[in-house]
C-alpha cells in the first residue's frame, strides 16, 4: 500500500478571472513508504502546487490525494491530521520562525499536536540533532543565528512533528556550496535512520541527482518522467528541451560520446564518469 | 594598469565590538575586465562590494573610484553614478509599481532632463531584453526578469562599472541563465567592467579574472583555469572546483596526462578524447 | 484568496480618462464628491449615477471589474442599507418588534446605499485609470504649497508609492507565511476570538521581521540609485496639463451646479 497517492489530482489557479491557470493537471502517483524522491521542474510547471496538495494546505479542483489509505479530503479529521503526517518546509523556511527561543519555534508544531511536555522535549532535541543545531543554541532568539542555523531551525521545526512523509521545497536555495552540501547530508543522514519517505524539490540536478532513489519530473502541470535518476538522465535532451539543466557529469558523458567515446548516458556523477573511463581505458589495455 | 578602482589596505569591522569582516585588503579592478569575486557565505565578498560605491566606509584604508576618495561626502554621488549595484534579492530593489518607472528612478534623482531619460529608459531596457514589459507590473514578473529590471535600473544610470552581489543566488536554471546572457551583453556590447559576486563556479568560467576571499582575505587571484587549478587550495578555503576540473583531477591522480586548464564541459571532452587517441 | 483583491489595482490603457493628468482627475474625484453630498433627490442621484457609468464606459472599464472591487465593502454597504431602513419618520409601512420600517426609511436606505456605492466607485474610477506613480506625483504636485509650512511632502508621496509598490509583494508573502504555519498545525480560522489573535502571532511576527528586512535593503538600493531627497529631481514622465483636462473639470463644474439646481427644487 503506498503511503501517498494521488488519483486524477488538478487544481487551476483564479478561476474565472483573467488570470487563469490549470497548475496541474491529472497527476496520478504512488508514493511507496521509505522511498527518497527527487521532484524536477522548472517554476511554473506545477511541482509547488502538487506538494501542498499533499498535505492538503491546497484543496483539488479535481481527484483525490489519498494519504494512508484515508482521503485526506473526506472528513474535517482527515484534513487535519494530514498536516501533521505529511510535513512540508517551504522555500526560505528561514522566513517563518517567529518565536522568542529557538527551542520554542522547534516546539511550535509539536505543542500544536497536543503532545506531553515530555514528548515536546524529546522531539525537539532529536529533531534539531538531525539538522546539527546544537543545544547550545535553543535559549537563543532565531533572529540572532546566521542565515543556514536560521534555516536547519526551520527545518528541525517540521522534523519534530515527526511525519511519515518529509516534503522539502528547495531546502538549498541561496546556500554556498558547503552549506548546500552539509543540509543535504543531514537530510540524507534523516531519511536512513528513521526510515522516512522524503520528497525534495530542486533546481539543482547535480544535489537530487546525488541523493534520490526516484526522480519525478514535472513539466507544464504534468509528470513528463518518473523514474530511477539513470532512467531519467539517460533523456538528457528532453530535459534540456523543457529547459532544465543536467548534471554537470551527463553533460561531459554527452560530450564524450559526441567524441565517439562509448560512454552510457545515464551517467549522472563525477565520481561515476571517473570510474567507467578508467574502466574503460583499462578495458582497452586489456584488448 | 588604467584601473577604474583601487583599493588600499582596507580593513572593516561592522562595530567595534565585532571582528573585521575584511582585513587588510589592496585590490586594483583594471577598467574594461570582467572580474568574478568567489567565495563562501561570511567571506567577506559582499562586504566588499559595497565598499566599492561608498555604501560603506572603510575602518581603515582607502578605496578609490576613478582617483575619487570614497570617504568623502562630496564624492558620494558621482562615485554612485560610475559604480552601480545589484542585489541577490530583485523583489527588494524594485521601488515603483511599473517597470519603466523604476527604471527611470536613478536618471530622476541625477536631475536627467526628461526626453533623455526616456532614452535611457528605453535603450536600458532594450539591453536587458525587456523592453516590451516596460508597461507590466514589476510583482507580475519572474525572478530573472525582475532581476534584469533591476540591472537595467543601474544601467539607466549609465555608470562605467557594474557591481552584482550574487544576483542568481535566488533565481531557478532559466532565470540565472536569463540574467548571466545580459550580463554577457554588458560586457562584449559596452564593454562595461563587470565586477560579478557569487557561489556559482560555472559563473566565473568566463571572468577574466578571478578572485578568491575567504576570512575577510584574498586568497587566490588570478586567471580561472589558473586559480581553479590549485584544486588543493579551493578545497582547503571548503570551496569546490567546477566539476570538469573535479574529473579530471582524479583522472590525473589515477595516473592520466589530461590538462587541467579544460574548465568548459567542451574542453574538457576535447581533452579526454585527445587523451584517448594518444593512448592507443 | 489574498490575491484576488483589487482594490487600489491599476489597469493599465489608453482611453482619454488614462490620459488625463493625474491632478486633473484627483480634483475631479473630489469634486465629484462634494457634489454626491450635495445630491437629495432621485434626480441628482440620477445624474451622479449617468455621470460614473459614462465615465467607466470611455475608460473602458469592465461593469465587472468594478463590482469585483466593491466585494470587500459588501458588508458595510448593506449594514448602512439595513441601520437607515429603520430611521424614517411618516407612515410605518411594516411594523414588528421594536423596527419600524417606513417608505421614507426605504428611500433614505436606498439613497444611502447609492451614495457609498457611487463614491467607492468613483474612487476607482480614479485609481484603475491612475498608475500608482501618477497618483503620487499628482498629489505631490497638488499639495506642494504645503512645503511652505514645512510639510515634507516629497517623503510623502513617496512612502506612498513605495507603500503601493510593496502592497502585492506583502499580501504574497502573508500567503506563504500562513502556508507555512498551517504546514506546522497552526490554524487561523478556528477557537474563540482570543485564541484566534494569539493564533495571529505567528503569522504577524514574520512578516514584520520579513517588512523591516525589506525596507533595509530597499533604502541602500535607493541610495546605491543615487536617492537624496526631492531636490534635484527630475521626472521622466512630465505632467502636462492640456486642453482635454480643463475641460474636464468644466464638466465636473457643471455637474456640481446641475445638482445645485436639482437640488433647489428638491430632486
Amino acid at each position: 500500500m503506498p503511503v501517498i497517492r494521488t488519483e486524477g489530482l488538478s487544481h487551476i489557479y483564479s478561476r474565472g478571472t483573467p488570470f487563469e491557470k490549470l497548475a496541474i493537471d491529472n497527476i496520478n502517483i504512488d508514493i511507496e513508504a521509505g522511498e527518497f524522491i527527487g521532484i524536477i521542474g522548472h517554476t511554473g510547471s506545477g511541482k509547488s502546487t502538487f506538494i501542498q496538495h499533499l498535505n492538503g494546505l491546497l484543496p483539488p479542483n479535481r481527484g483525490k490525494v489519498i494519504v494512508d489509505d484515508v482521503d485526506i479530503a473526506s472528513s474535517k479529521a482527515a484534513t487535519r491530521d494530514v498536516r501533521f503526517k505529511v510535513g512540508l518546509v517551504f522555500q526560505y523556511p528561514e522566513y517563518q520562525l517567529f518565536e522568542e527561543t529557538v527551542y520554542k519555534d522547534i516546539a511550535f508544531g509539536p505543542k500544536n499536536m497536543g503532545l506531553s511536555s515530555e514528548e515536546i522535549d524529546r522531539r525537539v532535541r532529536a529533531a534539531a540533532g538531525f539538522v546539527g543545531v546544537s543545544e547550545e543554541l535553543f535559549e537563543l532568539s532565531p533572529l540572532e543565528l546566521s542565515g543556514g542555523q536560521k534555516r536547519r531551525v526551520a527545518i528541525a521545526g517540521v522534523i519534530a512533528m515527526e511525519p511519515k512523509v518529509l516534503i522539502l521545497d528547495e531546502p538549498t536555495a541561496g546556500l554556498d556550496p558547503a552549506g548546500r552540501e552539509s543540509i543535504l547530508g543531514n537530510i540524507g543522514y534523516y531519511q536512513r535512520t528513521t526510515g522516512a519517505t522524503v520528497l525534495l524539490i530542486s533546481h539543482s540536478m547535480d544535489d537530487v541527482a546525488r541523493i534520490a532513489s526516484r526522480l519525478v519530473v514535472f513539466n507544464e502541470g504534468r509528470i513528463a518522467m518518473d523514474g530511477t535518476p539513470a532512467e531519467v538522465f539517460e533523456r538528457a535532451e528532453e530535459l534540456t528541451a523543457m529547459g532544465l539543466a543536467v548534471p554537470k557529469a551527463t553533460e561531459i558523458a554527452l560530450a564524450l560520446r559526441r567524441r565517439g567515446i562509448d560512454i552510457p548516458q545515464s551517467v549522472y556523477t563525477t565520481n561515476y564518469l571517473r570510474k567507467l573511463l578508467i574502466n574503460l581505458r583499462e578495458g582497452d589495455e586489456q584488448c | 594598469m588604467d584601473s577604474i578602482i583601487r583599493i588600499e589596505n582596507l580593513t572593516f569591522a561592522y562595530g567595534e565590538d565585532f571582528s573585521p569582516a575584511i582585513k587588510n585588503l589592496s585590490l586594483e579592478i583594471e577598467r574594461g575586465s570582467f572580474v568574478a569575486i568567489l567565495g563562501h557565505n561570511g567571506s567577506g565578498k559582499s562586504t566588499l562590494a559595497k565598499h566599492l560605491n561608498a555604501i560603506l566606509i572603510p575602518t581603515e584604508g582607502k578605496v578609490y573610484v576613478n582617483g575619487m576618495d570614497t570617504s568623502l561626502e562630496e564624492h558620494t554621488i558621482d562615485i554612485r553614478r560610475s559604480v552601480g549595484m545589484v542585489f541577490q534579492n530583485p523583489d527588494n530593489q524594485i521601488v515603483a509599481s511599473v517597470v519603466e518607472d523604476d527604471v527611470a528612478f536613478a536618471p530622476e534623482n541625477l536631475g536627467v532632463p526628461s526626453e533623455e531619460i526616456r532614452q535611457r529608459v528605453d535603450e536600458a531596457l532594450k539591453s536587458v531584453g525587456m523592453y516590451d514589459y516596460r508597461l507590466h507590473a514589476p510583482h507580475r514578473l519572474s525572478g530573472g526578469q525582475k532581476q534584469r529590471v533591476a540591472i537595467a535600473g543601474v544601467l539607466a544610470m549609465e555608470p562605467e562599472c557594474i557591481v552584482l552581489d550574487e544576483p542568481t543566488a535566488m533565481l531557478d536554471p532559466i532565470g540565472r541563465r536569463e540574467v548571466l546572457a545580459a550580463i554577457e551583453r554588458l560586457r562584449s556590447k559596452k564593454g562595461m567592467t563587470v565586477i560579478l559576486i557569487t557561489h556559482h563556479m560555472d559563473e566565473c568560467i568566463d571572468a577574466d579574472r578571478l578572485i578568491v576571499m575567504s576570512g575577510g582575505k584574498i586568497v587566490a587571484d588570478g586567471k580561472p583555469k589558473d586559480v581553479f587549478t590549485q584544486v588543493e587550495t579551493m578545497c582547503a578555503e571548503g570551496l569546490a572546483v567546477p566539476e570538469t576540473t573535479e574529473l579530471i583531477y582524479g583522472l590525473r591522480a589515477a595516473g592520466w596526462d589530461v590538462p587541467l586548464e579544460a574548465l568548459r564541459v567542451e574542453e574538457c571532452a576535447d581533452a579526454i578524447a585527445e587523451f584517448f587517441k594518444k593512448d592507443k | 484568496m489574498l490575491k484576488d483583491v483589487t482594490l487600489g489595482q491599476y489597469f493599465p490603457g489608453k482611453s482619454i480618462i488614462h490620459r488625463l493628468d493625474p491632478r486633473a482627475k484627483i480634483i475631479w474625484l473630489v469634486g465629484y464628491i462634494v457634489a454626491l453630498f450635495l445630491v437629495k433627490g432621485w434626480g441628482g442621484y440620477l445624474l451622479m449615477t449617468a455621470t460614473l457609468v459614462s465615465f467607466t464606459a470611455i475608460a473602458r472599464i469592465g461593469a465587472r471589474a468594478m463590482l469585483k472591487g466593491l466585494k470587500p465593502l459588501v458588508f458595510i454597504v448593506a449594514f448602512t442599507g439595513i441601520i437607515n431602513l429603520f430611521y424614517g419618520s411618516g407612515e410605518p409601512l411594516v411594523q414588528f418588534w421594536i423596527f419600524t420600517i417606513t417608505l421614507d426609511g426605504i428611500k433614505t436606505a436606498i439613497y444611502m446605499v447609492l451614495r457609498i456605492m457611487l463614491l467607492v466607485c468613483g474612487t476607482f474610477l480614479l485609481t484603475y485609470t491612475t498608475s500608482p506613480l501618477q497618483l503620487t506625483d499628482g498629489l505631490e504636485r497638488l499639495l506642494s504649497p504645503l512645503n511652505k509650512i514645512k510639510i515634507p511632502v516629497h517623503e510623502l508621496s513617496m512612502m506612498m508609492s513605495i507603500a503601493l509598490r510593496f502592497i502585492p509583494t506583502l499580501i504574497e508573502e502573508t500567503d506563504k507565511i500562513m502556508s507555512a504555519q498551517k504546514a506546522r498545525g497552526a490554524g487561523f480560522d478556528t477557537g474563540k476570538l482570543t485564541e484566534r489573535a494569539k493564533a495571529l502571532i505567528p503569522m504577524l511576527v514574520p512578516l514584520f521581521v520579513s517588512a523591516f528586512r525589506r525596507a533595509d535593503e530597499l533604502a541602500t538600493a535607493m541610495e546605491c540609485r543615487c536617492y537624496q531627497g526631492g531636490t534635484g529631481r527630475t521626472r521622466m514622465k512630465q505632467l502636462h496639463f492640456a486642453a482635454r483636462d480643463a475641460i474636464a473639470l468644466l464638466c465636473c463644474a457643471i455637474i456640481i451646479a446641475a445638482v445645485c439646481v436639482l437640488r433647489h427644487f428638491g430632486l
